[in-house]
């Protein structure tokens, strides 16, 4: 990684190597030894979340009162850098959802009462969460979702359909968005729905290109009844707070594809230094050598430009436009990288049993996920007041 | 139960280790360091003695500045306390050296128990604990693989040569040198690691625990291995040769 010109940025503490070293200890021993086979079967154990919980991985920056650890997003920052070990993105984005999708949300918007029900036992990973937002006719669209919740007595009765649910089959609560009023914008509520209510049921477990071991679902609620008390934060404010909130996850995405780049580039020069052809490293070809160094330029422009966009959010300023720069940028920088880095594989990088084929199939989600690149791009636009 | 557990910090298993210049150390330029892994094992036993009989595990560490987070890592996963002999060059000191102060600094300690890896993963003396047993007055016993207190009595188990183990009973307190593997490592958690800033580190600098004995023992050169491969083909038959194979992997490359 680049020295820092001045030691004061990145802010990275002894405190924040401490967090780096232990987060990689445990990729190396709990997930990169089974990726493989945990990839092939299509799952991972769900005692991971326990294990990753006890780490302290879903709380890094909630409040202690709650199990968390009350850190800052340079302690985020530097977990992310470290769960590149895992060799195995499908259990870096279940953990994302968790971590950085759901729980700063009820964090943030909870009562006490929801904080000790949903947060603290999300938190110590014994109930495993989703975003449910995504609906057949909405992705990028949030203010179109359909998914509807009308009020009966103290209730909310829910019927609708989910889409792309990452963690979907696995949760034990939804973060559900629904519609409880016309208005597109101004009638979208957040709630928290424990899915063993009357009525929800899992559909079929989506089948992808990536991120194989990662359950992503479809979701359907049948006249599902919930007290209205599990309403997070105020009715028809949901927009706002999913928009306010996609900051978070966007610059979550944004460390977590910076730090595939920068195992895929591992990858790629341990490769280049032990593969001999035509009686020298690959490594020792000017092809590889350049094309390798402008790839660890840009990651580090890309690094920089995310490092900023977390100064900003750390300090509880504007962030917008720089996450949505961090997140248009190191995703559609992921796919130029981890194609090169696959390609001085060879042919071994084209077969499954090489980690490097793993985060290139993987890696190819984020520029969809989290707000596609066009949404990036048009968001920038009109910031720039185009 | 008072513990004392003594670290090192060493450079990370992994580093590419380079001569340096004066050809005496290896440069530390770029080096990552990391707790040497046996000290991690006294660690581990120390925490899990405090877990079962109660009591305060105090880390007791030697080194430069760099070694805090050595330091800071052993409270992260749970120690209460600990000493930080500030020293930057104690390559130079030989293991008495070393147990000297490390005797001095631990005078006004009364542990019940003393822990220590066996050996360093960089220097591999193999000595520091054993002087110190001797400087404190304790007794001590070597290459322990499971550490058991009844009724304020150890019970110890040895590692011996070719697969043999000794089962020693002694009293407390004592000082007890760790081997490798012997447990399974517990992680710094992010609320230890944040609780750890909290926690009480004593900084004394070498000067101030006296004089530290001249070295007896002086590293006179450091240099890597010469590499390269000297093939050896084996004629006769496949069982001969196999026998011949085995001796060869155990009494000269010394890997069975």
């Amino acid at each position: 990684m680049i020295q820092a010109s001045s030691p004061s940025f990145p802010p990275f503490t002894e405190e924040h190597e401490l967090v780096r070293q232990s987060v990689k200890r445990f990729c190396l021993e709990e997930i990169a030894p089974f990726a493989t086979e945990w990839e092939n079967a299509g799952e991972y154990p769900r005692e991971l979340f326990h294990k990753a919980a006890h780490l302290g991985l879903f709380g890094i920056r909630t409040d202690p009162k709650w199990g968390g650890a009350g850190m800052d997003w340079w302690a985020s920052a530097a977990a992310y850098e470290a769960l590149r070990f895992t060799d195995f993105p499908s259990i870096n984005i279940g953990f994302m959802v968790q971590a950085d999708l759901t729980v700063p949300l009820i964090d943030e918007l909870g009562t006490d009462e929801l904080r000790k029900e949903f947060l603290a036992p999300a938190v110590a990973g014994k109930r495993i969460a989703a975003l449910a937002i995504s609906e057949p006719g909405c992705g990028s669209d949030v203010a179109a979702l359909r998914t509807t919740a009308r009020e009966d007595g103290g209730d909310f009765v829910i019927s609708g359909q989910k889409l792309w649910i990452t963690n979907g089959v696995n949760a034990d609560f939804l973060l559900l968005a629904v519609r409880t009023a016309e208005d597109r914008h101004h009638g979208i509520s957040l709630l928290l729905f424990p899915t063993e209510t009357k009525g929800f049921s899992v559909g079929k477990r989506l089948k992808k290109v990536g991120h194989v071991a990662s359950d992503t679902a479809e979701l359907f609620f049948d006249e599902c009844r919930i007290p209205q008390r599990y309403l997070l934060g105020r009715r028809n404010r949901g927009f706002y707070y999913i928009m306010g909130h996609f900051q978070g996850e966007r610059l979550a995405t944004a460390m977590l594809v910076l730090s595939f780049m920068d195992r895929s580039m591992e990858l790629a020069v341990q490769y280049g230094k032990e593969r001999q052809a035509f009686g020298r490293r690959l490594i020792d070809n000017q092809v590889w050598r350049h094309r390798l160094a402008e790839h660890r330029a840009s990651i580090e422009a890309a690094r920089w430009l995310t490092y900023h966009a977390a100064d900003l959010m750390n300090h509880h300023a504007k962030a917008d436009r720089e996450v949505s720069m961090a997140k248009l940028v190191t995703t559609e920088l992921a796919q130029k990288v981890t194609y090169d880095c696959m390609q001085i594989h060879g042919g071994f990088g084209y077969t499954t049993e090489y980690p490097v084929s793993r985060i290139w199939r993987d890696m190819r989600l984020y520029t969809i996920g989290a707000g596609t690149s066009e949404i990036m791009k048009e968001k920038l636009a009109k910031q720039e007041g185009w | 139960m008072n513990i004392v557990v003594c670290v090192k910090q060493t450079p990370a298993r992994d580093s590419l280790l380079r001569v340096d210049a004066a050809g005496k150390w290896v440069s530390e330029d770029d080096l990552n360091f990391e707790i040497n892994e046996p000290d991690a094992y006294a660690l581990e036993s120390g925490l899990q003695l405090k877990e079962q009989h109660g009591g305060e595990v105090t880390v007791l560490c030697a080194g430069p500045a760099r070694a805090a987070q050595t330091i800071r890592e052993a409270l992260a996963k749970g120690a209460d306390r600990a000493i930080h002999i500030a020293a930057d060059h104690l390559g130079a000191l030989d293991p008495l050296g070393l147990a000297k102060l490390m005797a001095a600094a631990l005078r006004d300690e009364k542990p019940d128990l003393v822990l220590t890896g066996l050996q360093s993963d960089d220097l591999g003396y193999g000595q520091t604990g054993v002087i110190l047993a001797e400087l404190l007055g304790l007794p001590h016993a070597t290459i322990i693989m499971q550490v058991e207190v009844e009724g304020g009595t150890l019970q110890v188990k040895r590692e011996l040569e070719d697969g043999w183990f000794q089962h020693v009973a002694m009293p407390l307190p004592a000082l007890l040198t760790i081997q490798s593997g012997i447990s399974k490592l517990r992680y710094a958690t992010l609320m230890g690691i944040k609780r750890a800033k909290t926690k009480p580190v004593r900084t004394v600098s070498a000067a101030e625990l006296g004089d530290a004995a001249t070295p007896v023992l002086e590293v006179a050169r450091v240099y890597a291995p010469p590499r390269g491969k000297r093939t050896q083909l084996f004629d006769g038959d496949a069982r001969e040769s196999a026998a011949r194979l085995v001796e060869k992997l155990r009494f000269e490359a010394r890997v069975l």
